[in-house]
């Protein structure tokens, strides 16, 4: 545990990638085999399902500590993190322990059974003899979660860099259901597969946002436009009869689309292609809702398979016929993604294609970016006819032309505490609209980015002087600021009061030349939705 | 009910039996000063009465002023009011400050820690009837490890960066804690550089205190001189132009505030060490305990949730509304 302690301890006292990654190198040269398959577990989501309810341990740690519940409850939501709280709250510890990780997992494993007591008895001893790092990480592990600043990514580069395997065979090796507790070291990383270097994907080559004229590009002719499809970035491999999904984080997501299996009846061996899973509900491309209902799960439902099937709309073709073909122009390359569509005969299939335009002028494709929103697109992508497929982000071949964010006026409602350095600030907001007869509020959105730190001084300053009432830790405040607040999506959703979710809502402007009055209804919200 | 002897107006805290103000945010015709951080001292008052060692401090921030100083324990009486100035252990120059009028005693904190850093004086309780407090840190989650602990840790982590061709940079305020740290960096691994404001300030302080010898960062200062050592600059100065010279660097700060990965996280710094010169939570309460107070006021901090648990100890503890910051650490 110390050694684990010692590595969160690092990475989390860094913010530079290289350093992080090779404190886990180091890591994985030192650490027990044992110790290592634990660490890839957890830093890949195999976490041991949680032996003790979030409320039970908060009962525990506050009795440890001696205060009041209330108390720990202002802590932790002032602190945001329930680990970090009971690690800072309880009292110093007293005794050390050198049990290796895998013996606290393997314990957690068979507490989940056991009584209340024997819970509470295990939690008490262990708090009790760890350091403050090693008992955030004992509790995190825990309480699940285990967000630290490193990606199955970061572990697997590492990972490579300490075994000398390659990266990507690595990624592979590391998806599927594998349990730490039924394998070893040996056999999940150091043994050698033939097929292990079936799926290898090759790099994303990503596109620059267009930031000036689009005149300034150059002539519309030489460029081949599409629709930036708003969905999951992905590579799909079709080798000897087996199908790969790769993400654009270079993460294998292969089981969790079990519907694309079906394109190695379309594909023939050899073929990787570059597209977008978009969510097919009701035979029609879906919201972001929609789609996060699939990137979340891990187990995919039959019923969630037929409410939310997905399809993979294909940009691009990087190997056909188990050639590299990246090197050839992108208008060729299309040519034979075009072909190879064509030729299908099913036609209800998850395979389609992004349909590539032409323009003579610039205007026309301003105009068909205004589009964008009501054919579920994102905005515009510009291609360079005579481009490669390059790798990572270059500027000049590709480009992304984004439609603008929605925007709405809105009343500032409600208002919590920041975390952390704003702990002492109110900077987290809760913004209403009008409802039709403009005679209540409605809370439409939450926001808490997007002010500069003076101006969330003023306002903190103005909401501490104009509280109405106070839930917990949330202020009502008196209603008179209206904020211009941004959003890149909008849908329909029962789980909200107001009947829409909005995505990555964030402040644009304090609209101080605005009384609420001026603030908009939520039917103009409404009037957003795209049909 | 009587008046009571100190109360909150809109100009500080205020004594009006004596006509005098304790750290008034707005002008006004006499007031005693805790300490030299900007919100405690401001500008425009007609005559200031501080802690001799604070004289200095204030003088380089206000300028010109009409100022008067004391030594800790002695007395001055105005109108039949008697106060003294007592050690806070907050920064250099730092004090309480005791009222006492027909046999009731009020004690105000100003910003105090309890552990002696060496330079600031050992905070001492005051026994009194009500007691003004701080609560900057009045959360179980703040608690301080030993500065001894912190400072070894501050000196291996230069050395660490030095191994590893890389200048250390450590951010922290320009009065109390720059010279706190700078008190303790063991300047055998290498030479101390200083940011224009942390060395002005500290110079104004050399006077009194034997600080290790630093240089200052002017446009003559060389990159390769700045390598592998340690530069102590203003949280103002990350991010900025300035740094380049620095080139390639590690960053750290000093602050209560580390405590949380959130805020570590939030200021895009390398290393946070946890070093305050406010009194953690035990602090906190400990030094509440000794005053044997029945009335606590809490100001700046986490003032609801600290006098809430006051109550539940048995003190009529209340808020009050005050102007101060909490962005000093
Ligand atoms: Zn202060
Ligand atoms: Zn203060």
């Amino acid at each position: 545990m110390k050694q684990f302690a010692q590595l969160i301890q690092q990475i989390d006292s860094t913010n530079k990638t290289k350093t992080k990654v090779s404190a886990l190198k180091t890591y994985f040269d030192q650490a027990n085999d044992k110790d290592k398959v634990w660490t890839i577990a957890i830093l890949s989501h195999r976490r041991p399902p949680r032996p003790v309810n979030s409320r039970q341990i908060r009962e525990y740690a506050g009795e440890l500590s001696k205060i009041p519940s209330w108390l720990f409850e202002e802590s932790y939501h002032i602190v945001g993190d329930l680990a970090e709280t009971i690690a800072l709250i309880l009292p110093p510890n007293k005794g050390e322990s050198d049990k290796p990780l895998h013996a606290y997992l393997e314990n957690i494993l068979k507490l989940k059974s056991k009584s209340d007591e024997k819970k509470k008895a295990y939690l008490f001893e262990h708090w009790e003899k760890l350091n403050y790092y090693e008992r955030f990480v004992f509790t995190k592990l825990m309480t699940g979660g285990f967000r630290i600043g490193v990606s199955q990514k970061l572990m697997t580069r590492a990972l490579a860099q300490s075994t000398g395997i390659d990266q990507d065979v690595l990624a592979y090796k590391l998806m599927g259901n594998w349990k730490p507790q039924n394998t070893t070291f040996q056999s999940l990383i150091l043994e050698e597969n033939p097929e292990d270097y079936l799926s290898k994907p090759y790099p994303f080559y990503l596109a620059y946002a267009v930031e000036d004229e689009l005149e300034d590009l150059g002539q519309p002719e030489d460029f081949l436009f599409e629709h930036k499809w708003d969905g999951i970035r992905a590579q799909l491999i079709c080798r000897q009869n087996e199908i790969f999904i790769w993400s654009r984080g270079e993460e294998l997501v292969t089981d969790k689309y079990p519907e694309l299996e079906t394109f190695k009846d379309y594909l023939p061996d050899g073929t990787v292609l570059d597209g977008e899973i978009l969510a097919f509900p009701n035979n029609d491309i879906g919201d972001f809702k929609d789609l996060q209902k699939r990137i979340g799960r891990k187990n995919v439902t039959k019923a969630l398979l037929k409410k939310i099937p997905v399809i993979f709309k294909a940009y691009d073709i990087l190997e056909w016929q188990t050639q590299d073909i990246r090197s050839t122009s992108f208008k060729q390359r299309r040519q034979i993604l075009d072909k190879l569509f064509q030729n299908l005969t099913d036609s209800i299939t998850p395979f389609h294609l992004s349909e590539t335009m032409q323009f003579q002028n610039w205007e026309a494709v301003e105009e068909e970016r205004q589009k964008a929103r009501e054919i579920r697109s994102e905005g515009l992508m510009i291609k360079r006819a005579d481009s490669t497929y390059g790798v990572g982000r270059k500027k000049g071949d590709w480009w992304k032309y984004k439609s603008d964010p929605y925007s709405i006026d809105a009343v500032l409602t409600y208002a919590m505490r920041g975390h952390g350095r704003r702990s002492n600030l109110f900077t987290d907001y809760t913004f209403a609209l009008w409802n039709d007869d403009k005679t209540e509020l409605v809370t439409f959105a939450k926001a808490y980015s997007g002010l500069t730190d003076k101006e969330f001084k003023e306002v903190d300053r103005w909401i501490k002087k104009h509280t109405t009432d106070r839930f917990g830790p949330v202020r009502q405040v008196e209603a008179q600021h209206v904020f211009e607040i941004a959003f890149e999506g909008i849908a329909q959703s029962n789980r909200h009061k107001s009947g829409i979710a909005t995505r990555f809502p964030r402040i644009i402007r304090w609209r101080k030349d605005k009384t609420i009055k001026d603030a908009n209804t939520l039917e103009d919200l409404k009037k957003l939705i795209p049909k | 009910m009587s008046q009571p002897l100190l109360e909150s107006n809109n100009k500080g805290i205020y004594c009006s039996q004596a006509d005098v103000y304790i750290d008034p945010w707005r002008p006004v015709k006499k007031a005693i000063i805790t300490h030299g951080h900007a919100d405690h001292s401001r500008y425009g008052h007609k005559k200031y009465i501080t802690h001799h060692l604070n004289i200095p401090i204030i003088k380089h921030r206000l300028g010109k002023i009409n100022v008067s100083g004391v030594e800790w324990k002695e007395n001055f009486t105005i109108n039949n009011v008697k106060f003294s100035l007592h050690p806070a252990g907050h920064i250099i120059g730092s004090s309480q400050v005791r009222v006492e009028y027909n046999g009731e005693v009020w004690v105000v904190s100003g910003d105090y820690k309890t552990e002696d850093d060496g330079i600031s004086g050992t905070f001492q309780p005051i026994k009194c009837h009500s007691f003004i407090t701080e609560c900057t840190f009045g959360l179980p989650v703040f608690k301080w490890q030993p500065q001894k602990e912190v400072f070894d840790e501050m000196n291996n982590w230069w050395k660490d960066n030095q191994d590893n061709n890389m200048t250390s940079v450590v951010m922290v305020y320009s009065l109390g804690k720059a010279q706190r740290v700078l008190n303790y960096l063991n300047s055998d691994i290498g030479t101390i550089y200083t940011h224009g404001a942390i060395e002005n300030m500290t110079d104004v302080l050399r006077k009194n205190y034997d600080f290790p010898e630093t240089i200052k960062i002017t446009r003559e200062t060389k990159k390769i001189d700045l390598k592998g050592n340690i530069v102590i600059a203003p949280p103002s100065a990350h991010g900025t132009t300035w740094m380049r010279k620095m080139v390639p660097y590690v960053t750290a700060s000093a602050s209560g505030w580390m405590s949380t990965r959130g805020a570590r996280r939030r200021r895009a710094i390398d290393r946070g060490f946890v070093l305050s010169d406010h009194a953690d939570w035990d602090g906190l309460i400990s030094a509440i305990k000794a005053t044997e107070c029945e009335k606590v006021i809490c100001t700046h901090g986490y003032t609801n949730i600290f006098s809430r648990y006051l109550k539940t100890l048995g003190y009529d503890a209340r808020t009050e509304q005050t102007q101060y910051e909490e962005d000093e650490d």
